[in-house]
Order: C-alpha cells, then structure tokens, then sequence
C-alpha cells in the first residue's frame, strides 16, 4: 500500500493546533453533518411548512392578530410554546434513537471526539434548524411593522425567547431520545416532559396541587414551569434569572443526555 | 501497538470476555476466531473505547484506552460489525465526514477520501446515497471510513461479512498488504480467511483465548496434522491394512477403502515417528511388496477440525463460570 506522508502528517499537525481548536472543530463537524441530514430528507421541508402553517393559522384564526389593532406579535408569540410542545420532540427525537438503531453510534463514538462534543454538535444542529424554521416567519414582522409602529426590541426579545424555548425542549427531547431506540417512544416521552414544563406553572394546575401540597414544593413545581420565563421575554425584558433558567434546563438535560449514553456504553 | 492485559467484561451476572489477554505488533495481522457470543465483538469494541471494560487494561502504542481515549482512537481505524453507515449521506459525503474527525482538513481531506474511495473500489457509488448501496457497496465505504487516515492500528470486526467471494478475496488482500506496515486485529468465523490472511490467530471462546498461535501452528493442533493418505493398486483391503498395523511408524489406521484407481488408505504416525519416516516407511512397503503408488500426501491438519475440537458448540450446555 502506498503510505501516503502527506496524509499522515496533516494528520499529526491537526492534532498539534491543541485540543480546544480539535475541540471546536469536531463539534462543527458533527453539527454541519446533522444539520445536512435534516435538509438531505423531506423532514426538514415538511417540518418548516407545517410549523409556518399551524403558526399562521393560530396566530390570524385563533389569535384575532389582525382585531387586536395592535402593533405587537404578542398574538404570534402566544402559541409558539404550545406549537414546540410537538414539534420540537418531532425534531429532536431522531438525534440519538437514530444513531442507535444504525449502530452509528458505535463508529461516532470510536472517532476521536468525547461524547460531549457528539452531543453538543448534535444539540446546536437541532437548535440551529428550528432556528432556520423561526427565521421564516420574518413576514410577520414585516407585517406588523408595516401597518403600525412596533417596538423592534420587544420583538427582537421575543424571538429570543422563543428560540431559548425551543432550546429547551429540544436539550429535553435529546435526552428521551438517547433513552431509546425507538423514535416513537422518545417523541412521546418528550412531550410528556415538556408538557409538565408548560403546565407546572399554569393556574389550574397549581391551584389542584394547593389543596393538598404544601406551598414550599407548589412553588417548587411551578418553578420548573417554562411560561413565566417565556412571559418575561414577551414584555421586552431580558432578565439574568430567565436566562439562567433556560441555560439551565438545557445543561442538566445534555448532562443527563450524557450519562444515559455513557451507561449504555457501559453495559 | 496494540496490548490487552487481563480483559474482563460483565454484563450483569454474564461474562462476556474473561481475562483475554494478548499483544499485536506493527507487521501482524491477528485473526480472531471464535462462535458466535464467544464475546470477539466485546474485545472489539473494549479495544476501541467504545465500552470500557469491567477490569483490565487495553493500551494502543502506548495510550491507555480508558485514561486517554482520544489519543489511543486517533492511532485506530474501526470498521464495527454490520458496517454501519450514516444511510442519509453519499459516500464521499461520508468519507469525508469521517476524515474531517480525523483532523483532516482542506486538501489533506479531499486526499484522503480519494485515496480510501480508490483502495475500496468505490469509484463507480461515489455520489450515491448509502442507503441505496448493495451490501457489499456498504460494507465497503464502512472500511473506507475505517482506513481514511491511513492509522497505525486497525480494529476490524467481520470484514468480510456479507461480501460476494471476489469481493472477500480483494478485501483480504488489502488487509493482508497492510497488515506489512500495521497492527491488525479482525475478528471473523470463516477459517479459510485466517490462512489467507492473517500471521497469527487466537481462538475465543465463552470469553476465553483456548488457543494462540501461527495457523500453522493451530493446525498441528489438529488430529490429522501429519497423517498420510495414500492410494495403492495390488494388494487387497485386508492386505494392505495387515501390512500398514506391522510399521512401527503407524500408530493407527484409519481406514482403508475401496474409491476411485485402486485403494486409498489414511494412517496417523506414532508419535516417536520423524518428520518424514512414515512416509518413508510407507514408500519402502509400496516397492517391497511391488505394488504401484499412485499417491501419498501428508495432510497439514485442517483449522476447522482444530476449531471444533477446542470450542463448544451452542447448543452444548454452558458450565457455571
């Protein structure tokens, strides 16, 4: 065979540049390759038209935007939470049930790169393509700063509140899908999930859980709630706390993400 | 390159690999043989970090696999068993995914894939998508992946598997080519892909290494090894078979019958017999006599038969560890 030199000293100058530049490179490989599978399928399409769709209708037919009269995407924003309770595990569930029903996982995870760097180039893909899907609903802020005078930094924070959302879901969903192998439980795990993380704080639920529960673990149940967070966001305010909540919902879910994946490998 | 010291793997209450041990240098190529469960694949991916093992210590060029990992994978190229395969990318969309984790970048990148596309044969599928590949296609792109950073340690589990006879012959040609420059550890059930490739062999079985040596070595193990078959015309069976029991060089016969020009008789030689005496002595017979030889071959003992001697059958019951 012919030992190719040149090949195998590239190889060993890649590996000199230090590990945290090796690092950022295998995270952007992994993700480019992720994001590329989205788009190579009709997943991706079929995601985004129906995002836009259910969006568009929810927002025009149920939300009344237009007889609001007011120059706000609060009518627009309202429905993402509830539209991501299922698209968001529809996106995600794939990320590791899929590398395990093909064994990929066992050719991702001899390369070498750790299995954090395969999650988190994993997890930003994922977030990156419900980012391109969000990006597409543009026209609605074309729409309202057409007909009226809006406050740009109040929208420009509630899309980030919806993406920081969406970040957080699908962190979720990346953890019920390396549970199993089969995307369809991981689906249904993670919306259950991401349900109770809507709900937690949402009156009817808490005032049921008053009745019996002390207040100390009441409160604690609507802390884990997304809504308060997402509201914060929707008035135009970026807060420390609100930030933390979703950094944090989406490190103990890619930490966990990581030591179901490291338990199966342990047998 | 490669050393495995005291290999233990449990899952749950089950041994599933049991105090292996073994090393392979640069220039061997190991076949590893055993049933099906006898826990190869284990080893494998023990060996390449995929699962850390319960106890033991793996060590490639140097690296411990469990305390520095991504150093000891760099060295390896890993084709694992049913050759997955990212089925929504084309090959060279695949390759080059893979040699961009190697650290392969820009032209060094493009190189490597072109270099690993020729060594596979894969020209003709190379903007296919995996998932519409034959098998053997698939298997195929797998081992491309496997040797794109031309690494000094390969690690491949069945390679051969599911490939058509032409396409096993190529593949273990290339294995047996750089196995010259490697250290290779390929895990396979098909006996004659140890001779045809591999300088050294270890039998697994229920976890255990029962056997580790050259083929030929493992062939000697064989009750044939050195047995003589040879084919006479003039005496009759009970003659001949009178006549072959009065050497002092045979320790048995066994048989004598009667198929195709004359008579064809198989003798096992005493084991106080030299290389060679007992054909000798057999020749000497033929001419005293005055009968007419028309073949004598010493058999080299055959792999299959050493295998099924020393491994347990599936259906055997299993002893309590």
């Amino acid at each position: 065979m012919n030992t190719d030199a040149s090949v195998t000293s590239q190889a060993s100058v890649a590996a000199l540049n230090g590990p945290r530049w090796s690092a950022v490179g295998n995270v952007i490989t992994i993700a480019k390759r992720e994001l590329t599978g989205y788009f190579t399928s009709p997943v991706a399409y079929v995601f985004i038209v129906i995002f836009l769709l259910l969006l568009g209708f929810f927002t025009f037919m149920v939300g009344r935007f237009f007889q609001r009269n007011e120059a706000s995407l609060f009518a627009f924003f309202m429905w993402h939470p509830w539209l991501y309770l299922f698209l968001v595990p529809a996106a995600g569930m794939r990320l590791w049930s899929e590398e395990r029903r093909l064994h990929t996982i066992e050719l991702l995870l001899t390369m070498p790169v750790t299995a954090w760097q395969a999650i988190l180039g994993k997890f930003l893909a994922s977030w990156a393509f419900l980012a391109i899907g969000l990006f597409l609903t543009f026209p609605m802020v074309i729409t309202v700063a057409y007909l009226g005078d809006p406050d740009m930094g109040a929208i420009f924070c509630g899309y980030l509140g919806s993406l920081l959302t969406a970040g957080a879901y699908l962190s979720i969903s990346s953890m019920t899908s390396a549970l199993t192998r089969n995307q369809v439980v991981s689906f249904i795990i993670s919306v259950v999930i991401c349900l109770f993380l809507i709900l937690a704080g949402w009156p009817p639920v808490t005032d049921l859980l008053v009745q019996w529960a002390p207040t100390w673990l009441v409160d604690l149940i609507a802390s884990f709630s997304v809504w308060p967070h997402f509201e914060t966001f929707q008035r135009g305010l970026i807060d420390s706390r609100d930030l933390i909540y979703f950094i944090l919902v989406m490190v103990f879910s890619l930490f966990t993400t990581g030591v179901i994946i490291r338990s199966h490998r342990a047998g | 390159m490669i050393k495995v010291e005291n290999l233990v793997k449990a899952f749950g209450p089950k041994l599933a690999v049991n105090g292996v041990s073994f090393t392979v240098e640069r220039g061997e190529v190991l076949g590893f043989l055993g049933p099906n469960g006898a826990g190869k694949s284990t080893t494998m991916r023990m060996i390449t970090g995929f699962i850390p093992p319960t106890s033991g210590r793996i060590t490639i060029g140097g690296f411990d696999v469990v305390e520095n990992p991504i150093a000891a994978k760099r060295l390896i190229g890993y084709l694992p068993e049913n050759a997955p395969a990212y089925t929504d990318m084309t090959v060279m969309g695949f390759l080059r995914f893979a040699a961009e984790l190697r650290g392969l970048r820009g032209a060094a990148r493009d190189k490597a894939v072109e270099r690993a596309i020729e060594l596979c044969f894969l020209e003709s599928v190379r903007h296919q998508s995996i998932d519409t590949l034959s098998k053997g296609f698939r298997h195929r792109t797998c081992f491309a992946q496997s040797i794109i950073h031309d690494p000094d340690v390969l690690i491949l589990d069945e390679p051969t598997d599911g490939l058509d006879p032409n396409q096993k012959h190529e593949v273990r040609t290339l294995i047996r080519r750089m196995g010259e420059k490697k250290a290779i550890v390929f895990s396979t059930h098909i006996l004659e892909e140890v001779d045809a490739a591999c300088t050294r062999a270890i039998i697994i079985d229920r976890g255990r290494i029962v056997a580790n040596g050259t083929p030929q070595e493992l062939r000697q193990r064989s009750e044939m090894a050195g047995a003589v078959t040879m084919r006479v015309k003039g005496p009759t069976a009970a003659e001949l078979r009178d006549r072959l029991q009065q050497l002092s060089t045979v320790r048995k016969t066994l048989f004598v019958k009667e198929d195709g020009p004359g008579l064809c008789a198989r003798v096992v030689p005493s084991p106080t017999a030299l290389d060679g005496q007992l054909e000798e002595s057999l020749f000497d017979l033929v001419m005293r006599e005055k009968w007419r030889l028309l073949e004598l071959k010493t058999e080299e003992g055959r792999l299959d038969e050493v295998f099924r001697s020393i491994t347990l059958p599936d259906t055997a019951p299993s002893k309590k560890e």
